[in-house]
């Protein structure tokens, strides 16, 4: 019994040490540099500079990426509760065919879509202008803030919305009936019946979605170039310019503490359940 | 009356999505045929291919970067194979001391903002000469592959039936002969699902490759980044269509591959 535990554990420990050695040690050597100067002292001045100098991004990195994840939940809320309580067979068909495009896109590929779509003379304005809803002369482009937000919220609500979709296919469907015998409409039915039950999906989903947002660096570098940006921007900045390694490794100290944010939220709403059962 | 409502409604919203979803595709697809295209006109002004031409060229850019980004993918997805299918195999079968640790272990690169890791690994690899070298940018592809590798081969082999393995054993299999003809056939649907995901993250990998891979390895997304910021946008469209080819491909066949019952046993 003894050897066979042996060999299994021989048999994961390739992997494990390639692991190790490329991601937790490295992980381990940004928190050290973060608080370590250039003589090798133990300071928190990366931490005053970063704060100084990028205060704003910080905050601003924050928000985009909240907003984002508010978005993407609700959005895939209403795809995945569209698949289960439409009515019409012929729009749950379509709506399922064209929801999930652009989970396979690469993100890189998806910001370069949007660089020109929301350019001030891209397709959208120009859309618009054929309806007759604005003049494109008159138009403003949405390269900046607002389309960080765009671009994550296209590439991201397909993965959540295929997630919680599946949790909700798998529902029992007899009080989802049982509430529509009663006369319940499909928004009630959805909010109190349906997403309650699929919480812990939706919210496994966003996390894993809030993570990539704070890790991507194309997204925010090609669609908008200048100040506020993003931590990541700032980040690559300070390597690329400055091979200022502590500055940038406190940045990214504080994008885990982010992280930190959303996994305990994501723990809190798990021991809620089962403080429930 | 009321029907007639509901249909138009219908049929407005997913023209809206549909809008949503296609606008940002078709306005790349249609850079990569444009040879001229100014404001304020709506469409191209010159079609063609002048910048197919460009892009397919004898020995172009694109040409070394796709055989570069292909050739990097292949290694990773070899690599990933041989760390990953004793790795799941071992985790599917039990009795392994700190399970819930070594799961938890291969979850961190999805679970912990990676941008940060990269460049430190790219410190560690200048001190030992594997910056800007294949060798490096596989090994960080690897690493981030091996999350998707680990996770489904684990489940795949969770989904084979133990029973066979034992029947295979007790007629005087050994371990390795049964583990060959009768375990990893029948897992192989759910690992070449694992192969397919990790071939397409390190084809469409940016940031780790942005750090790494500097200044002598350029894959493709390196190659489109460049054109774009340079502001050159027929040739970052063509080669943003070239790598959406494999996604969207996969995208279409991966449900061959994936089925329910390996899915049902992800993350067990």
């Amino acid at each position: 019994m003894r050897e066979s535990r042996l060999a299994m554990f021989l048999l994961v420990l390739p992997a494990l040490a390639v692991v190790l050695a490329l991601f937790v040690y490295p992980l381990a050597m940004s928190a050290v540099s973060s608080v370590t100067d250039k003589a090798g002292a133990t300071t928190l001045d990366n931490f005053a500079k970063a704060w100084e100098l990028y205060r704003e991004d910080v905050i601003f990195t924050l928000l985009i990426v909240a907003v984002s994840t508010a978005f993407i939940g609700a959005l895939s809320a209403g795809i995945g509760g569209y698949l289960v309580l439409g009515e019409s067979r012929r729009a749950i068909a379509a709506l399922r065919w064209l929801y999930r495009w652009p989970l396979f896109i690469p993100f890189i590929v998806a910001a370069q879509c949007m660089r020109t779509f929301l350019a001030k003379n891209g397709l959208m304005n120009n859309a618009f202008d054929t309806l007759g809803l604005i003049d494109v002369q008159n138009a403003v482009g949405f390269l900046d803030w607002r389309g960080i937000i765009v671009t994550f919220v296209w590439k991201q609500t397909p993965f959540v919305a295929l997630i919680v979709a599946g949790a909700m296919a798998s529902l029992d469907r007899s009080t989802i009936e049982a509430a529509r015998n009663l006369g319940a409409s499909r928004i009630r039915i959805l909010l109190e019946i349906v997403l309650p039950q699929v919480s812990s999906a939706m919210i496994v989903g966003l996390t894993l979605s809030f993570v990539t947002m704070l890790s991507v660096l194309s997204v925010p570098i090609m669609i908008s170039g200048g100040a506020p940006t993003m931590i990541t921007v700032d980040m690559a900045f300070r390597i690329n310019s400055y091979s200022d390694y502590g500055v940038a490794n406190a940045l990214g100290l504080i994008s885990y503490a982010m992280t930190a944010i959303a996994a305990w939220a994501y723990l809190r709403s798990n021991a809620a359940k089962r403080g429930m059962a | 009356m009321r029907s007639a409502l509901a249909t138009i409604l219908r049929g407005s919203g997913l023209g809206a999505v549909a809008f949503v979803v296609f606008g940002p595709i078709t306005n790349l697809a249609l850079w990569a045929f444009a040879v001229q295209w100014y404001f304020p006109y709506k469409l191209p002004v010159v079609w063609g291919f002048k910048y197919w031409y460009e892009v397919f060229k004898p020995r172009s850019d694109a040409w070394e970067s796709l055989s570069t980004s292909v050739l990097i993918a292949l290694f990773t997805v070899a690599a990933c194979l041989v760390l990953a299918v004793p790795a799941g195999y071992a985790i599917a079968r039990g009795r392994l001391p700190w399970r819930g640790g070594i799961l938890l272990a291969f979850l961190l690169p999805q679970a912990i903002p990676s941008i940060a890791v990269y460049f430190n690994v790219a410190r560690i690899f200048y001190g030992v000469g594997l910056n800007g070298t294949i060798a490096g940018v596989v090994l960080v592809h690897t690493v981030h592959g091996l999350v998707f590798a680990v996770w489904i081969a684990a489940a795949a082999f969770a989904a084979v039936d133990r029973e066979l393995e034992l029947a295979a054993r007790n007629v005087g299999a050994s371990a390795l002969r049964s583990f060959l003809t009768v375990t990893l056939p029948l897992a192989a649907p759910g690992i070449m699902a694992s192969v397919i995901f990790v071939f397409l993250e390190s084809l469409d990998e940016f940031t780790g490759t942005y750090f790494v891979g500097v200044p002598d390895v350029t894959t493709l997304p390196l190659l489109m980044f460049t054109a774009s910021v340079a502001g050159n946008y027929q040739i970052a469209a063509i080669t943003a269509l070239i790598l959406l080819v494999p996604s969207v491909g996969f995208m279409l066949f991966i449900e061959r591959f994936l089925k329910a019952d390996v899915l049902a046993k992800v993350g067990g």
